[in-house]
């Protein structure tokens, strides 16, 4: 019987060293949660501008420059592109902030070779991404704006999902579906945006809180 | 039946060989300051571990440097895969077999 239990802790060691030194484990569900909150805030504060509303440039040049077809570039003076830029910078610190909470928890190095993979690997599809996208607002290509950003991020996730936890992958795939469908419905690109990047963070990083964290602060509390 | 006890490798006794290990079989390299953080051991113990498998030709140690400080790098060898996988299949039949 000792020599099964011997055996049996032996195997999870093992799989517990391969899971630590491979993949980025300390990544927070409440990171998903802030991130998910900062993208909905950021497509409420971005939604009159899009349908029309509020004037979407920031001065008056800007507007003449486009309305005579000088396009490129021309999105650094609205609105909606610094919205982004701010939403983009408070999800990424505020999901930050959580995950280091974690892996100072768990006593785990925030900036390991793990964390370095991660970021390399999420980081590619992202930049490429963003480079298309610019690009393509040369082409007045606006409405696939929302598409665009679900599918790279979509695709990202897919790629560095190897090197975290095990979610990822599959919030990867939902991103990259939705990202597909909106293709098809470029009227509501802000919606789609929004459940991409808001609901779908949400959903995922409550269901991994739920599942990896929950327990920790259990624990916690009882000691 | 063949007791799969034989199969249990003297070698990867420790938590720490285990952890080292395990380590090298899903990492190409992993230098010394990562397995050190990973299995949460000193210096002397980390490299007397290491130093041992080296000699059974289970891994592998590559010596580099990076500026002044010296970056020593551990990988697996063919011998300590197999050898590691054994282990591993002999675990699971541990708890198989009793079970």
């Amino acid at each position: 019987m000792n020599e099964a239990n011997q055996s049996s802790q032996d195997l999870q060691a093992i799989r517990q060293y391969m899971e630590k030194s491979s993949r980025f484990i300390s990544l927070s569900g409440l990171s998903g949660i802030s991130a998910g909150i900062c993208a909905l805030a950021g497509a409420l504060l971005a939604y009159p501008y899009i349908q029309g509303t509020k004037q979407i440039f920031i001065n008056v040049k800007a507007a003449i420059a486009f309305a005579i077809g000088e396009s490129y570039l021309i999105i650094l003076n609205t609105y909606v592109f610094w919205i982004a830029v701010v939403t983009f910078i408070t999800a990424l610190l505020s999901s930050f902030f959580f995950t280091y909470r974690k892996s100072k928890r768990q006593g785990l190095p925030i900036w390991g070779k793990t964390a370095k993979r991660l970021l390399i690997n999420l980081a590619i599809p992202l930049i490429v991404g963003a480079i298309f996208l610019f690009e393509m607002a040369r082409f007045d290509a606006y409405v696939l704006f929302a598409p665009g950003c679900i599918l790279f991020y979509g695709l990202a996730l897919l790629n560095a999902s190897k090197y975290t936890l095990q979610e990822i992958r599959w919030l990867g795939i939902s991103e990259l579906l939705l990202g597909v469908v909106a293709l098809y419905f470029l009227d509501y690109g802000i919606y789609f945006w929004a459940f991409g990047f808001g609901v779908l963070h949400i959903i995922y990083g409550g269901y991994m809180w739920w599942k990896y964290e929950r327990n920790i602060i259990e624990k916690e509390a009882q000691a | 039946m063949e007791n799969p006890i034989y199969n249990l490798n003297k070698l990867f006794d420790s938590r720490v060989r285990l952890g080292i290990m395990s380590a090298l079989l899903v990492n190409d390299t992993v230098n010394f300051n990562d397995l050190k953080e990973l299995l949460q051991v000193t210096d002397g113990n980390l490299a007397s571990h290491t130093k041992a498998l080296e000699e059974a030709n289970i891994i592998k140690i590559k010596k580099s440097f990076i500026g002044k400080k010296t970056n020593t790098n551990y990988s697996i060898t063919k011998t300590g895969e197999k050898l590691f996988n054994q282990h591993i299949e002999a675990l699971e039949k541990m708890i198989g077999r009793i079970k």
